[in-house]
């Protein structure tokens, strides 16, 4: 195991590289320049001269190869560059202002959604066809089939504009500075709760039918009926034997979420104004900000390798009889 | 078959999702015949007008008639999601099974590749490819098929990792039946179950992809409406026109409703180890 | 299936009760104070931004966001009041030579930078050199090329002198001021952008100083109580970050926001009840900008005029101000707003006339149709791509609205959309297109040398349509030459002349801004330029402070 650990570590640099280098092409493949926009738009007047400096001032004048060899050499040492955009700031710092806020929030919503698939997956399986089944299947679907810049909007007309419960936009209240320490966590909670339940909503159904269908196949094995037989209590029939099995397609899942777990709801991030990672990817991508955008790369492809090597591994921990090496016997 | 019939129709849930998919498709085939109004003509004089006699669902914000052009969306909406899941479930099926059955490096290349196409935006790849081609439906659903096959290949490969281990397969080895054979018939049938689900959730979901597209200008070109720009288009009218935001809003919910139904009704019915402990009907077909 | 019909029921219940929340009663609902209207410091005032704010240095800027943000912090010598007329601003006066090619600043005396050192001419001299400094990356270093120097003649006083009499040059020193002391390292250097005024402490001289940012969410300024015409009576802007329109209205009408500019529906349809016109005052004024159709001239079909007449006759542009703006608009018939001194409204117009257009268009070789009923020559279709970019409510619309008037000509249009960096840089630059559809901003001197004249038609210039005219070119040239406004009248009215006659741009409309404001805030004077000219002396009467200037 930790043979196989080591070996996807050190596979994982290779990988790495080979991703960024497949991106960097294709970012500059897309066309725009990023010198357009950071001089200017039609109306006003741009000078060919000025552009070239900062052509050559972003090295965009290079062959891409060499480009990208410099990026890469700058990586080694940590070293991000600067963003394009008119504030020139260090690709690290636009990036560190935004990651934690996006990763609560999903997190959140993560931990959220399986908590709740998973019993609503179970018990709709263990009642498959009961009305509690026939609800939930409309409740999730209703909640995946609405658009989420829709119900976004309606839950900050309801509970934002007419109850005032909660805030409509924003992270923080303006006067978040000066408020005392627990109540600015609780400031913050309260601009967080709108957002994560437009996201929540719409990711119940795909986990818990999952699991729910997961369940289904494994009720029906012969070591559960073995188990009944004999004259194991339901409860632990589901809960310690069917459970362990049927949760193995939800780690494959949860594998599969966590890029999207560090890049962030794009919609969700505008209409709730959260300044998150998604909104700064889709920026950077209009403005063609390629450092930004090439950082938030590499940090959402380490992220993601990690996470995935961990789920493969959880994997192979939960389910003895997948060889890791993927060897035919 | 008959006994898939049967374990189908049991199921009322699935029949009705799929006699509602049905008329969509219907409806949206037979668009032009009937669409009382053009639906790219906009009429200024009647901006926004709520749901009369001559306009059942209304009219959007040029004056143009949101039945028609519901009509004609649900052309393009569903076209969206069937051939962009089509596109992206057969390269799933095929990546996934070329990585769990040879496993070692050819499995580590591809599943590399899947990690790739995670990491990678889409919405970037979207940009790229609207650029430089023509913005058209096929592009669009080119680029969300293209994108959208890493959940299957990896669904399809674990499966065949837990299926090659499995007693009928070692059997059929050892009595020399050819790999393909045994893909085709003892590997693949078992892995479909979680496939169609995926299949089932993915058409929907192409369906609000390219709302949420719409949202971010990336959609359809003008004038040509989809479910998903309608919507879109009636967010900023929300309080004053609700008919733009509730008729699609719920045709979309409709859709997804009936295609998940319909699809787990299929997958219920399919499944050989799900029919056999039913217990209800002993028949064996094959 | 009554689960189904529970949940959509639900769903309906939802959308009906947003459908009833037309009348926004917010819980913080204050009384309208009477007595005392009298100015009054304090309170704070909330803006909305729809845009990252990605500088804090003007001169390197060119979104709104940043403007809207570094507009109050900085000066320049001159600025414009509400008549439109060129004032004073760090100038006390000025005295330009007969010859209109030395022109003398007298600078006012009391004025320091936010961080107290004193303005200076030298400072003027620095600006001035840091606009021409070819490793600034500014967008607005034009209008220097035509200085011969700036020199101090005392610390009060600054000479510039010109090469060759330039209309703008009085215009051109709105330009903000940035101070020597902090920016000149950094400016020689080449290196502008690393400047920690350019993010962290920005120091200018204007009414407001910087207070605080939070990258993404607000950015807070305070009032400056050494501000040379008098600190400002609002003692905090705040500009939140909201990059979502539906969001913004929302919170406008939820008192998250004081000022908001409204779109065409939500200012006629959706801000018509009582608490809502209570609670804010509502502004109408024609905007400084045109939408038009333009036309690649360099395509055959369109390089003969009488088509693109026709084409302007096949339009209807009052169905695009009703359909597009609701009726908050004025038809353009050239590039000049009605109502400023360049403007001539006596120039050709193109009545909505579907058989001149057909008439026009027989006498350009378009006769014949073909089964579609779309018109052909030579034996093909007269079908065009009309481009705009993306993520434009309003041009799409005017697209559409273009497209269906036209099919009836029998000309079929197909649109496309396309994202704004792809566009500028593979259509736009290079001329890949047939027609688009785009707008101008005007500028407050009518000096459209850039847009028409045919030397500026290189890739990385301003005539996209390649429109080339010896005379036009001449009026332009003459027009820029001269700073005396009773001869360059003639030149422009001219233009405008021509360029109706020759129709290179079908020139559709000039839209109206909408903004509203809050009501308890009082000082706002409509004028033509708007009513942001007069910021620092808006104020709130004390009893109707919401904020404590904290």
């Amino acid at each position: 195991m930790l043979g196989y650990a080591l070996r996807r570590l050190l596979l994982a640099i290779p990988l790495l590289i080979g991703i960024t280098f497949i991106s960097f092409l294709v970012i500059h493949l897309a066309p725009g320049e990023p010198v357009e926009l950071a001089t200017g738009d039609l109306g006003i007047q741009s000078s060919a001269q000025a552009k070239q400096m900062l052509r050559e001032l972003y090295g965009l004048d290079r062959p891409l190869h060499e480009q990208y060899w410099n990026w890469l050499t700058r990586l080694a040492r940590l070293d991000f560059g600067r963003s394009f955009a008119p504030d020139g700031r260090p690709v690290l710092q636009k990036i560190g202002e935004r990651l934690p806020v996006t990763l609560v929030l999903n997190i959140i919503e993560m931990l959220i959604i399986v908590a709740l698939a998973v019993p609503i997956g179970v018990f709709s399986a263990t009642r498959q066809y009961s009305l509690f089944d026939k609800i939930t299947t409309v409740f999730v679907f209703v909640g995946f089939a609405t658009p989420d810049f829709w119900l976004a909007l309606l839950l900050m007309i309801l509970f934002g504009a007419q109850l005032g419960w909660l805030p409509i936009s924003g992270l923080r209240s303006l006067n978040w500075e000066y408020l005392s320490f627990w109540r600015q966590q609780l400031d913050l909670l309260s601009h967080l709760v709108l957002p994560i339940l437009v996201a929540t909503f719409g990711g119940l159904a795909g986990f818990s039918r999952y699991m729910r269908q997961s369940m289904l196949e494994v009720v029906r094995q012969e070591y559960i009926q073995a188990a009944r037989a004999k004259g194991l209590a339901e409860r632990v029939v589901i809960g310690k034997h069917a459970l362990r099995n049927a949760m193995l397609p939800i780690v494959t899942i949860l594998g599969l979420s966590l890029p999207g777990l560090i890049g962030g709801s794009v919609i969700v991030e505008s209409i709730f104004a959260i300044p998150g990672m998604g909104q700064l990817m889709v920026q950077a991508v209009f403005e063609r900000d390629y450092p930004v955008i090439m950082g938030n790369l590499v940090v959402v492809s380490t992220l993601t390798l990690v996470a995935n090597l961990i789920a493969d591994l959880a994997y192979s921990v939960v389910d003895p009889r997948i060889r890791v090496s993927g060897r035919r016997r | 078959m008959t006994a898939f019939w049967r374990a189908f129709r049991r199921n009322q849930l699935a029949v009705v999702g799929g006699a509602v998919v049905l008329c969509l498709v219907v409806l949206a085939v037979a668009a032009p015949l009937l669409a009382p109004w053009d639906p790219h003509r906009p009429d200024v004089r009647k901006i926004l007008d709520p749901p009369s006699g001559s306009h059942p669902l209304g009219t959007d914000q040029l004056g143009r008639d949101v039945l028609s052009r519901m009509l004609y969306g649900a052309r393009v909406s569903l076209a969206v999601g069937f051939v962009s899941v089509g596109i992206a479930t057969v390269i799933g099926i095929v990546l996934g099974t070329i990585a769990g059955y040879h496993g070692g490096a050819i499995d580590g290349t591809i599943m590399r590749l899947v990690d790739l196409m995670l990491v990678f935006p889409r919405f970037f790849l979207l940009l790229a490819v609207l650029a430089f081609l023509r913005p058209s439906i096929w592009t669009i659903m080119a680029v969300i098929g293209l994108t959208g096959w890493m959940g299957v290949a990896r669904l399809v490969r674990a499966e065949f990792l837990t299926l090659k281990e499995r007693e009928f397969v070692i059997w059929s080895q050892s009595i020399g039946a050819s790999a393909f054979r045994i893909i085709w018939r003892h590997i693949l049938p078992n892995a479909m179950a979680p496939v169609l689900v995926a299949m089932t959730l993915g058409i929907p979901a192409a369906i609000l992809t390219e709302s949420g597209l719409s949202f971010l200008g990336l959609g359809v070109q003008p004038p040509f409406a989809t479910w998903g720009n309608i919507l879109n288009e009636g967010k900023d009218a929300i309080e004053i026109a609700w008919w733009l935001s509730f008729y699609p809003g719920l045709a979309i919910l409709v859709t997804v409703l009936s295609y998940n139904l319909l699809g787990e009704g299929i997958r219920d019915a399919l499944d050989p180890r799900l029919r056999q402990a039913a217990g209800r009907f002993v028949g064996r077909s094959r | 299936m009554k689960a189904a019909a529970t949940a959509l029921t639900a769903l309906g219940l939802l959308l009906v009760l947003a459908g009833c929340g037309r009348n926004v009663e917010s819980a913080r609902e204050e009384p309208v104070a009477r007595g005392a209207d009298r100015p009054a410091y304090g309170d704070t005032f909330i803006e909305a931004l729809l845009g990252n704010v990605s500088s804090l240095i003007p001169n390197i800027v060119s979104d709104s966001a940043s403007f809207d943000v570094a507009g109050l912090m900085y000066s320049g010598l001159v600025m414009r009041d509400g008549n439109l007329n060129i004032v004073g601003e760090l100038a006390e006066g000025w005295t330009f030579s007969r010859d209109c090619l030395t022109l003398t600043f007298r600078l006012k005396e009391n004025v320091t930078w936010h961080d107290g050192h004193p303005f200076t001419a030298d400072d003027v001299v620095f600006t001035y050199e840091t606009m021409i400094n070819p490793k600034t990356p500014t967008s607005y270093r034009e209008d220097f090329y035509a200085v011969e120097s700036v020199t101090t003649v005392d610390p009060h006083t600054v000479r510039v002198r010109y090469k060759r009499p330039y209309a703008k040059a009085l215009q051109s020193w709105g330009v903000w001021m940035l101070p020597r002391h902090l920016l000149e390292r950094y400016v020689r250097e080449g290196r502008i952008r690393e400047a920690p005024q350019n993010w962290r402490a920005p120091i200018g001289t204007g009414p407001y100083r910087f207070h605080e940012l939070r990258a993404g969410e607000k950015i807070v300024l305070v009032a400056n109580p050494d501000y040379f015409d008098g600190r400002p009576h609002i003692s905090r802007v705040v500009f939140r970050i909201i990059p979502s329109q539906a969001t913004i209205f929302l919170e406008l009408k939820a008192k998250g926001i004081d000022a908001a500019g409204l779109t065409a529906l939500q200012f006629k349809r959706q801000t018509d009840y009582p608490a809502f016109r209570k609670a804010y005052n509502k502004f109408r004024y024609p905007a400084n900008a045109y939408t038009y159709l333009g036309f690649n001239l360099k395509d055959p079909r369109f390089a003969d005029r009488r088509v693109r007449q026709a084409l302007a006759h096949a339009i209807n542009k009052w169905e695009l101000i009703d359909g597009v703006l609701l009726g908050f608009g004025r038809e353009a018939t050239g590039p000049y707003k009605p109502g400023t001194w360049a403007y001539n409204g006596k120039v050709k117009r193109y009545a909505h006339d579907y058989e001149e257009a057909q008439k026009l268009l027989a006498a350009a070789g378009w006769r014949q149709r073909n089964a579609q009923g779309i018109l052909v020559k030579d034996g093909r279709p007269f079908t065009f791509e009309l481009l705009t970019n993306q993520g434009n409510e309003e041009r799409k619309k005017v697209a559409e609205i273009v497209q269906a008037s036209l099919k009836q000509l029998g000309v079929v249009v197909e649109i496309r959309t396309i994202e704004w960096a792809a566009f500028l840089k593979e259509y736009i630059k290079k001329r890949r297109f047939e027609a688009i559809i785009l707008g101008w901003g005007i500028g407050q001197d009518p000096d459209q040398y850039e847009i028409w004249h045919s030397s500026k038609t290189g890739p990385d210039d301003l005539n996209h349509t390649s429109y080339a005219n010896p005379e036009v070119d001449d009026l332009l040239e003459r027009g820029r030459a001269s700073c005396l406004q009773e001869e360059r009248v003639k030149h422009y009215h001219r233009l405008q002349e021509v360029l109706a006659e020759e129709q290179p741009i079908v020139f559709l409309y000039f839209r109206d801004a909408l903004p509203v404001v809050s009501s308890r805030v009082r000082g706002i004077v409509p004028a033509p330029n708007g009513i942001r000219y007069n910021f620092p002396t808006w104020y709130v009467p004390k009893g109707l402070h919401r904020y404590t200037a904290g």
